[in-house]
């Protein structure tokens, strides 16, 4: 007895929490699927109808929006938020003096809810409240500063509000991988005469790879899910130009009892997820095979 | 305090005129999202009468989203088969419960108290569902009102405009003389709300329930409706450049404030004028937008089949005292709508109130009193929201009228 305990004690600690994530996270996904195929609306029914959902879904322009907003907002949230936060990362390497207070500078609006930064950036860049406001209050009458009222670049306020919340989380995570490179190397390589920039370009950034990678994967789910920031932020407008696939979940979801749509929609932002995560995950696991 | 003295009032008005159902015990526990200060006064209003006549109200209260949170409340409790006696539905969602079988038969109440002849025939057929009553309606908004400071116009040598052109000529006046015409929040349900009143007023009742109410596509790509989206069109141009993601209530301080002229609104934007101390008639100015006919929003409470006589005598004593004179007139006196039921004396309303019953009395013998589409009376959620779509996309984009009326007819179809 004891000794099958012994044997079996990690299966049996895993078991409530290997359930768990089965029925909770992979029953669902299997619900959702279902659901998907569905002529669901105010309620969910089960009898299968073919593609119908991703027919509408494909046919809906506000969709459509939805996607190339996630395109045009994952891109640049991504790219800007690295290339900062790296820069950031370097800029704090210098083994300055008051990195402590800085690097906490940095990452607190990490701490912020993505509700208190929309909101926050609201007011900001509200043509008469914010910046356009009191640049003109500053006697330049002509600035003019509308992007969050303006349907063709209202998206890029959601991705400047992001950046602001995030690029200091990236920054750390860059800071951690700066210090992980050996010490000898660099010492080595500043020997040789080599200067800073090139001991960076080629020594160090090559060698934080894996951290890229951990990066893009948290920076990339962030911006596929993203709903908060939007709905705080924009509301989605002005019209729907700010629509993101989250956003659309939730209105066919919840305010237009459209459970078929609802459910298609979540269907096509897994199937992002998966884009991004089954190569990452395979990377990953042929590397330990090796 | 004198919504209280007023709601005890006709508590004890009720108690003195012998309640039918006070002898058994009665029972129910109320969904609703009549949340916000005065709106949560207004139904506590319906739990006084209730608990004095002897029953228990259990309230349930589900705040956020204009009611899609208390949506989602209730699907999960009849998906898990504990659905509330009473729930806050409206318009053709009732219809919507009431094909997934879950809504009780409240037709001994409402023959008893002969409600058919009570109600006008349109609002009557939403509370009813295949010929029997399912619903009871607690008080109708007019969406179609038009807001105006009074005193811009009289400075402006304005009157309050009957005709489209009309209004459209007021708007040149006032863009001249540098105040902002139209007061607008750019929020999606918004701009439904002006684009509804422009296809009742431009096309007439008809034309109405042609296109937002039976859908009809050639209603939907006609030239009229081509006319309403460059009416929309031109209206884009008489709001000020802020306007995106504005909040009613902040339009409605606009007029007040005088930064602008008019705001097209239901009759909720009266409460914001009113709790301001501002008098109807001297500082502001109700009337209908353009054009005959009225578009009603009815709230009500449809009864769910529940289990155990004290929660039907519950559902039966609820459907008596939300119909009841008394209650239609304290609760809307509160919050701001008219009684749903014809038969109630309106001195005690204010003027707006009045020209609203006056109003639904006339269209529903005229045939012009039509659904709002934009809250969600005339359609079902996905289609209304499809042509929302298409609205705010329009309005906020420089989108044609053609391009418009084409991508209206794809969108319906698409959602149907």
């Amino acid at each position: 007895m004891t000794r099958w305990l012994q044997d079996n004690m990690p299966k049996i600690v895993l078991a409530p929490s290997f359930i768990i994530v089965m029925v909770f996270v992979y029953g669902f996904i299997a619900w959702t699927a279902w659901v998907s195929l569905t002529r669901s609306r105010l309620m969910p029914r089960y009898e299968i109808d073919s593609f119908i959902q991703y027919e509408r879904l494909a046919a809906s322009p506000r969709f459509e929006t939805a996607m190339v907003n996630l395109a045009i907002f994952g891109t640049l949230f991504i790219v800007i938020a690295m290339v900062l936060g790296l820069l950031l990362a370097i800029l704090l390497d210098q083994k300055i003096r008051t990195e402590g207070a800085i690097r906490t500078i940095y990452l607190y609006p990490m701490a912020l809810s993505m509700i208190v930064t929309g909101t926050a950036w609201k007011w900001i860049l509200n043509p008469e409240l914010g910046i356009e406001a009191t640049v003109q209050g500053w006697g330049f009458a002509g600035f003019e500063f509308g992007w969050l009222v303006d349907p063709d670049k209202a998206i890029y306020t959601v991705v400047i509000a992001a950046i602001w919340q995030s690029s200091g989380f990236v920054m750390a995570l860059f800071l951690a991988g700066l210090r992980s490179v050996d010490e000898e190397i660099i010492k080595a390589a500043q020997v040789d005469g080599i200067p800073t920039w090139r001991v960076y370009s080629a020594i160090i950034i090559p060698s934080m790879a894996p951290i890229f990678l951990s990066a893009f994967i948290v920076l990339a789910h962030l911006a596929i899910k993203s709903f908060d920031l939007v709905i705080a932020l924009t509301g989605g407008g002005p019209g729907y130009a700010t629509d993101l696939p989250a956003t659309y979940m939730y209105a066919m979801a919840f305010s237009r009892g459209d459970i078929g749509q609802a459910a298609s929609s979540a269907m096509v932002m897994m199937l992002v997820v998966f884009a991004i995560v089954v190569p990452y995950l395979y990377s990953e696991l042929r590397t330990k095979d090796d | 305090m004198k919504s209280y003295v007023l709601s005890t009032a006709s508590a004890i008005a009720v108690c003195a005129a012998g309640p039918a159902f006070a002898d058994g015990h009665a029972e129910a526990e109320v969904l609703h999202y009549w949340t916000s200060g005065g709106e949560a006064k207004s139904v506590a209003v319906l739990q006084e009468e209730f608990a004095a006549n002897g029953g228990t109200w259990t309230d349930m209260p589900v705040a956020g989203g204009g009611g899609d949170a208390a949506g989602t409340a209730l699907r999960a409790r009849v998906l898990a088969g504990n659905a509330p006696t009473a729930a806050q539905i409206k318009g053709p969602a009732i219809q919507e419960w009431f094909q997934e079988g879950v809504l009780a038969d409240i037709s001994a109440v409402a023959e008893t108290e002969d409600w058919a002849n009570l109600l006008p025939a349109s609002i009557a057929a939403h509370m009813q569902c295949e010929g029997t009553w399912c619903a009871a309606p607690v008080n109708v908004h007019r969406v179609d009102w038009i807001w105006a400071n009074t005193e811009i116009l009289a400075a402006n040598g304005i009157e309050m405009p009957t005709t489209w052109d009309e209004f459209n000529a007021a708007a040149e006046t006032l863009q001249a003389a540098g105040i902002i015409p139209l007061a607008h929040g750019g929020q999606a349900w918004q701009d439904a709300t002006v684009f509804e009143t422009v296809v009742l007023g431009l096309g007439g009742a008809e034309f109405y329930q042609a296109a937002l109410v039976d859908l009809d596509p050639e209603a939907l790509t006609s030239d009229t409706m081509v006319a309403v989206f460059d009416q929309m069109r031109t209206m884009r141009g008489y709001v000020d450049e802020n306007f995106s993601g504005r909040d009613w209530n902040l339009a409605t301080a606009m007029v007040m404030n005088g930064e602008a002229a008019f705001q097209i609104m239901g009759d909720w934007a009266k409460g914001e004028f009113i709790a301001a101390g501002k008098v109807p008639g001297v500082d502001f100015t109700c009337a209908s937008t353009p054009g005959d006919g009225y578009l009603y929003n009815v709230d009500s409470f449809a009864m769910f089949e529940v289990d155990g006589e004290e929660k039907a005598a519950g559902q039966a004593l609820l459907a008596e005292l939300i119909m009841g004179p008394n209650f239609q007139e304290v609760f809307n006196m509160n919050k701001g709508s008219i009684p749903a039921r014809t038969d109630v004396d309106l001195s005690g309303f204010d003027e707006c109130a009045q020209i609203s019953a006056a109003d639904m009395a006339s269209t529903n013998e005229g045939g012009t009193l039509m659904p709002s589409y934009a809250h969600g009376m005339a359609l079902f959620g996905a289609q209304s929201g499809a042509i929302t779509d298409v609205v705010t996309a329009h309005f906020n984009s420089d989108m044609s009228s053609a391009e418009a009326v084409q991508m209206l007819a794809d969108a319906v179809a698409n959602s149907l």
